[in-house]
């Protein structure tokens, strides 16, 4: 399947052990925090390459966000996608997932041809997991979320996806076009390549779209378009735990630490 | 009375998940709340017992759904049922579990009913006509306080945060039979092929884990077979006996064995076991961390644990910061000390 298209959904997230409440205003401080690209992103990229190797066809890098996410996108050219698309405009901003997935998909019609969208199965900042089953409503794509493992049927245009589930494991099947999300830790993502850096940060590899240029109704984007809101965040307490060191033979902490967790167990 | 609190049912090969029970509870106490019926949204095929069992559990109401096209969770049926009930229905709340399932079916649904989702929420209350919940976000770091302005508000509910009902055989309700909406030829999705394994159970559902990191591998007195000359691969093999000692006090406990990122990245064990910041998020009762030093990425992933007990090495090691009961030595010592400890509690 040497025309197919794929997307890769890629989110620049602040690192998470990096950021902090201001104590004052109780608001977010992520100015201090380095952005990465999401990690669980990363796994949702691999297995698109792992595609891509094997039956050819093309991964464009589909992103919402500020202009300063640029360089850290490039890198997922350097693993050896071929073209990015940003989709940056301040009305997006304050988007919930309703607007996000909305906003996403609307990028994704404006791509045109797109067979298969890998997400990663959440972001290490807003964790929802909600994007890809949203993306897959809007766009009216079929979807298999939470998979560790993908086979692709080229003749017949259908995947099977793998995912665990309680217990054990299932293999769905569907017809393409497609959106799969991606279990985290399922692959082990792959270094950009040095070779191509270069080649990667060239101009003409990136689009950049604002809303003008995406066929979007205002009233469902960024604030406006977003039901829900963050009234409040907090600093999660670190537990006050009470620390107690068990000390004597491995046979008398044993015994001890028997005694003591008898109530979890 | 109207009945405007509505819960999802996740059900497997028609058991429903023990996590749906959770959210009956909780669908049950914001009910009583605020004056409101709650309804149990059942799914399958032969699941008539779910649905009298969603009542033990203190829904009011059971629309029911019974049909061959409905026995396997697949998004296309599932999600348009759930849209034209809840457009017919008109409910304020539809709880779902945090399952995989539960994740696809609100997505899909806020969409559907042009509303939002508060995902994975620890805590809930009632303000005026809204709910407002608490969930983790930036790995756990921070709470968000979070609302939604729109109808139903969908909220998943976050797997063991919420307590057990308790089981009354003697509620009553009633239960209302539904028609499924598409037909096995609109369908496209196909569940090819589903296994369970018996051995070993899933780090997101276990309520006891026993995790080791880098320390599973220090224990230079260990000798390997003359055939392994490999450096590395010594190191493997002695991991691989610190693991064995691990996974035989998991499997006494009936515990999932987990690992640190240290441990993965050096090959010790495959990366699905990995507990942290880019590996499973877990909150079990009970995290037995051996020789893991706890990283932060790790913590981001354990902290939540209601009891953790920290075994290593090195008394300066960051994971005792977090652990209720450390034990400063060697897991090679301690581990299987606790095994044997813990083997007459089996007797009963």
């Amino acid at each position: 399947m040497a025309n197919l298209h794929m997307v890769v959904c890629l989110k620049v997230v602040p690192k998470p052990e990096e950021i902090r409440v201001d104590k004052k205003t109780n608001r977010l401080e992520r100015t201090d925090a380095r952005s990465e690209l999401n990690p669980p992103d990363m796994n949702a990229m691999e297995m698109a390459l792992s595609i891509k190797e094997r039956y050819g066809g093309k991964i464009s890098i589909l992103t919402m966000g500020p202009p300063y996410f640029e360089p850290l996108l490039r890198v997922g050219l350097a693993m050896g996608a071929d073209h990015i698309y940003l989709l940056s405009d301040r009305d997006f901003g304050g988007a919930d997932t309703l607007a996000t997935t909305y906003t996403l998909a609307k990028g994704v019609e404006k791509i045109e041809g797109v067979d298969l969208i890998f997400c990663g199965e959440e972001s290490s900042d807003g964790a929802t997991g909600q994007v890809p089953p949203g993306l897959a409503e809007w766009l009216d794509f079929n979807q298999i979320t939470m998979i560790n493992n993908i086979e692709l049927a080229p003749r017949k245009k259908t995947i099977r996806g793998r995912r665990e589930i309680k217990a054990g494991h299932e293999i769905l099947e569907v017809p393409l076009p497609a959106v799969v999300s991606v279990a985290v830790a399922s692959n082990e993502p792959r270094f950009m390549d040095y070779r191509i850096k270069d080649w990667a940060f060239e101009e003409e590899r990136m689009t950049v779209w604002s809303k003008d240029d995406l066929d979007v109704d205002a009233e469902y984007i960024g604030v406006s378009g977003s039901p829900t809101i963050v009234s409040d965040l907090a600093q999660a307490a670190t537990r006050e735990r009470k620390r107690e060191f068990l000390t004597g033979t491995p046979e008398e902490i044993a015994d001890k630490l028997k005694v003591i967790l008898q109530d979890a167990l | 009375m109207a009945n405007k609190i509505w819960v999802c049912i996740d059900q497997f090969k028609g058991e429903a998940l023990v996590t749906s029970w959770e959210a009956v509870g909780t669908g049950r106490k914001l009910a009583d709340e605020v004056g409101a019926g709650l309804t149990a949204l059942v799914f399958g095929e032969g699941v008539e017992n779910i649905a009298n069992t969603a009542i033990h559990y203190g829904a009011d109401e059971v629309l029911l759904a019974d049909d061959p096209t409905l026995a396997d969770f697949r998004p296309e049926p599932y999600a348009a049922l759930l849209a034209k009930l809840a457009e017919d229905g008109s409910p304020d709340v539809i709880l779902f579990p945090t399952t995989t399932r539960g994740r696809e079916l609100a997505g899909m649904a806020s969409v559907d009913l042009n509303t939002g989702v508060l995902p994975d929420v620890i805590e809930l209350d009632v303000q005026g006509d809204k709910v407002t919940a608490i969930r983790p976000v930036y790995a756990g770091k921070l709470l968000a306080r979070t609302e939604c302005s729109s109808k139903p508000q969908l909220v998943t509910l976050r797997v063991r945060a919420f307590g057990m009902p308790e089981l009354n055989e003697s509620r009553t309700g009633t239960v209302t039979k539904v028609d499924a909406l598409m037909a096995e030829d609109e369908i496209v999705t196909k569940v090819v092929e589903y296994a369970t394994v018996g051995a070993g159970v899933s780090l997101t559902d276990a309520s006891i884990i026993v995790s080791g990191g880098r320390g599973t591998s220090n224990r230079p007195q260990l000798i390997p077979p003359d055939e392994i000359t490999d450096e590395k691969e010594q190191e493997i093999w002695r991991a691989q006996q610190g693991f064995k000692l691990i996974g035989e006090l998991a499997s006494l406990l009936g515990a999932a064995v987990g690992a640190s990122r240290a441990a993965v990245d050096a090959n010790y064990i495959p990366y699905s076991a990995q507990v942290g910041q880019t590996g499973k998020v877990v909150a079990p009762d009970l995290y037995i961390a051996c020789g893991i030093s706890g990283a932060i990425q790790h913590q981001a992933g354990m902290r939540t644990s209601k009891v953790i007990v920290a075994i290593n090495k090195d008394p300066d090691a960051p994971i005792f910061k977090l652990a209720r009961y450390g034990v400063v030595g060697d897991l090679h010592d301690i581990v299987p000390a606790l095994t044997e400890a813990l083997e007459d509690r089996l007797s009963y």
